[in-house]
């Protein structure tokens, strides 16, 4: 089937929602939402702990200084321009969301109310401030009702559970989409001016993830199959406080309300290793603490996890300030967080890396960022690059706020001013190849199987502490996925509501994104941020403060490099 | 622990009508039935088609009946339900397939509700204030995540497919008893219509439904009031 937009946005999380607002507010534009969900589904909704903003509601803050946290909690790998945009537009983008209506929890006089996170700090490092805006510990929650319920106040056009299969360019322009209708099967062409991805992360190409089932990297892959290369992969974010085993986010407002992480001897251990930020060094810190516990014997019971400790806050603080945390580990680990001790682990959480954007969200390419008109993209799946080498806490939900909303702004002017460029012959060729051949197959490999295997792997040897031997030997076994993956074959081939083909062609973008994150990390000898080499365990700002652009050619992979925009804060060394 | 998990089964383009399947299935007694529901999916059965998606109960996908009780498949483990098991879709939706059922509906009924702020005045430059108080007012159904569990659990909803139901008036709610709304008739014309919240009966099936611990049906109870008092 055929349709035809002006704009296309593909995912229906923070991001695209809040760009196709803009779109669905320009008059004259016509604007589609495709996504694999139901908008409400989306993986925004499981943010807990807020949104940073210098609004200076509880002491003084300025966006200069929310900024500086972003470029040293990044490791200095931060786009620095790009920060300053984000945390400027920081504030005018919460009181646009306040303004739609989004229930914040309050100040005592009815303001927004604020609390500490990891890594915000006061004039450039002194102390923690208040800067996370929150809506109790369900803040992404709220931020993705309120869009979503503003899309149906505007009348936005939604294609829930519709699966991305293809991107479609004419002349190197891009022209459209192509999606399949889970429901039924049957492969649509999305003919627009203007697309943009706004697909979400990759965290279920690891074993212990924070991310939904959904959270595949659909939209980067597909992108890095067309030859856009893809910036920064080797740098993943591990959580530092996941449920032990399950691997489901405990936010850091936890510890922003005061809780304190404990070994097995009860020690706060993050005395020893960053005194002024304590808890609320930053997540890629706080992590390799609890590692390095681990490693020298002092995990509970001997084991690969500590204690969250939230008994000193009482059952007022739990039970109003962090009610979902609260229910989360009644529910999971039956035990009382007023009371008791929470194991937690590291967690794959958040995609530093992704496709690379300018900061009005046209996806750019090469050393020299040239636009490719008429592609844009957004939100964990793009790099702009504002979190670096690690993000900081509330800066993901600033991020698709403040970019999905200059992506939208942009889109709506680029549409007003281009006419539709022609689709190609068979735009959606590839894509019914594709699934016609999954659906024909009747022997062959599981892809469960395989993405069992490559979850295993990715977590044992490219998640917290990387070295060249463990990577090396993920990168065999990718390869060997990848060629088990050509041959596989599903029970389920009806073409009406086959959710087995989804969940299939979601490994082969696991497997093609796992295989670009590996060879992103061999290449970066060095350790700053989420990436941690214990063969280079320095930083190395001489050969390494620059991006990495991984691209996939028809000759393998191929590693490039562009530099870092250093126009703001010289690099330092990051101590806490 | 070896569960042995009944669900009900139905594709309307190849079955006349819907069958059960049974499935032996290892499963740790803290598993989520999610869990046990993606071994069967990946070990034995790649046809066993249901949503889900974040699996810790926050994005709604996955509610379905099991054992006769609507629940978050996610959000339940395996150990307080018990080695035998039967699962089925949620009731008055149709069914898409074995437990996926048709949404639309469902979704068209939360839009009818205006489930959004409306407020026609200018913003301030910064944020409308609202104090603690107010906000405590109206915020337990900000917590709904839209699953339909509730509504799919309403005796008067199965009698009555019109009915909005449980979740659209916890939106409602959500917007009536924000004090930054100015809808007034405009939302409650809707919800004092026929089908609208004089249809509840106050069974509490929502309210033990909800796996946001919503107080579904004190919300609706607390619109029927607010629409007697605004009329009288």
């Amino acid at each position: 089937m055929y349709h035809r937009f002006d704009a296309i946005v593909v995912g229906a999380g923070g991001a695209g929602l809040m760009a196709a607002l803009q779109l669905a507010q320009t008059p004259g534009i016509s604007t589609a939402v495709i996504s694999k969900l139901y908008p409400s589904r989306s993986h925004t909704g499981a943010a807990q702990g807020g949104i940073g903003a210098a609004l200076g509601n509880l002491e003084e803050d300025h966006p200069e200084w929310h900024t500086f946290d972003t470029v040293k909690g990044g490791d200095y790998l931060v786009d620095q321009t790009a920060a300053d945009v984000m945390c400027h537009e920081a504030v005018e983008s919460v009181y646009e969301l306040e303004h739609y209506g989004l229930p914040f929890s309050r100040t005592p006089d009815g303001k927004i109310a604020q609390r500490r996170f990891g890594g915000h700090t006061r004039n450039f490092g002194e102390a923690p401030v208040r800067r996370s805006c929150f809506a109790a510990d369900r803040t992404g929650h709220m931020i993705l009702q309120t869009l979503y319920q503003q899309c149906i106040k505007h009348e936005v056009n939604f294609y829930s559970e519709f699966q991305l299969l293809d991107l479609v360019f004419n002349d190197g322009v891009c022209c459209g989409i192509v999606a399949l209708n889970i429901k039924d099967g049957e492969i649509h062409t999305f003919h627009a001016k203007a697309v943009l991805f706004a697909t979400g992360g990759f965290g279920r190409a690891w074993k212990i993830t924070s991310n939904a089932l959904s959270n595949t990297g659909d939209g980067v892959a597909i992108a890095y199959r067309h030859g856009i290369p893809l910036e920064d992969m080797e740098l993943y974010q591990f959580h530092p406080t996941g449920v032990y085993k399950l691997g489901i986010l405990l936010t850091e407002g936890a510890r922003g309300e005061g809780g304190i992480l404990r070994n097995s001897e009860g020690e706060r251990f993050t005395e020893r290793y960053a005194p002024t930020l304590l808890d609320l060094a930053p997540r890629d810190m706080v992590s390799r603490f609890i590692y390095q516990e681990v490693r020298e014997g002092r995990g509970i019971n001997g084991g690969d996890f500590v204690h969250l400790d939230l008994t000193h806050l009482g059952a007022e603080v739990v039970e109003k300030k962090l009610p979902d945390l609260a229910d989360f580990v009644r529910t999971y680990l039956g035990l009382d967080p007023v009371r008791e001790l929470i194991p937690i682990q590291p967690t794959a959480h958040y995609a530093m890396g992704g496709i690379p954007t300018d900061i009005d969200g046209r996806v750019i390419t090469g050393e020299h960022n040239t636009p490719l008109p008429g592609f844009y993209a957004a939100g964990e799946c793009a790099c702009v690059s504002v979190h670096g080498a690690n993000r900081l806490g509330t800066n993901s939900l600033v991020d698709i706020v403040v970019f999905g909303r200059r992506a939208g702004r942009h889109m709506a002017r680029y549409v007003q001013e281009t006419g539709f460029t022609q689709l190609p012959q068979k735009p959606d060729l590839y894509a019914r190849e594709q699934v016609g051949q999954l659906l024909a197959r009747e022997t062959g490999e599981s892809a469960a199987r395989i993405r069992s295997a490559l979850q295993e792997e990715m977590m044992d040897k490219v998640s917290v502490v990387r070295s060249e031997e463990k990577l090396r030997a993920a990168q065999r076994t990718v390869r060997q996925l990848k060629e088990q993956y050509r041959h596989v074959a599903m029970q389920d081939r009806q073409t009406w509501y086959n959710s087995e083909l989804h969940e299939t062609m979601e490994v082969g973008y696991l497997l093609d994104l796992s295989e670009s994150i590996i060879a992103g990390a061999l290449a970066r000898e060095e350790s700053r941020g989420g990436h941690y080499r214990e063969d280079y365990p320095t930083r190395d700002d001489v050969n390494f403060l620059r991006h990495t652009l991984v691209y996939d050619t028809p000759d393998g992979l191929q590693i490039r490099y562009k530099p870092v925009d250093l126009s703001k804060f010289e690099p330092k060394e990051r101590k806490y | 622990m070896l569960i042995q998990c009944k669900v009900r089964r139905f594709n309307p383009t190849v079955d006349k009508k819907p069958y059960f399947s049974t499935y032996q299935v290892e499963a740790e007694p803290t598993d989520r039935v999610l869990d046990m529901l993606n071994t069967i999916k990946w070990e034995l059965d790649g046809t066993l088609t249901y949503r889900r998606s974040c699996a810790h109960g926050v994005c709604g996908s996955d509610a379905m009946r099991i054992n006769g009780r609507n629940r978050l498949a996610c959000k339940v483990l395996v150990r307080d339900i018990g080695n035998k098991m039967t699962i089925e879709p949620m009731m008055g939706f149709t069914v898409l397939r074995d437990l996926v059922v048709d949404m639309e509906p469902f979704f068209e009924k939360y839009k009818a509700v205006k489930p959004y702020l409306i407020n026609d005045n200018p913003a301030p430059v910064t944020e409308r204030l609202q104090s603690p108080e107010e906000l405590e007012a109206y915020d337990d159904t900000t917590k709904c995540i839209l699953c339909a569990a509730c509504t799919t659990a309403c005796p008067p909803f199965w009698s009555n497919p019109d009915f909005v139901g449980p979740a659209a008036l916890v939106n409602a709610h959500r917007f009536i008893f924000d004090s930054r709304d100015k809808a007034g008739a405009e939302r409650a014309d809707v919800i004092s219509s026929r089908e609208g919240v004089w249809r509840c009966r106050t069974v509490f099936n929502c309210t033990d439904a909800c796996p946001r611990g919503i107080q579904v049906t004190n919300a609706m109870e607390e619109v029927k009031r607010k629409l007697l008092y605004d009329r009288a």
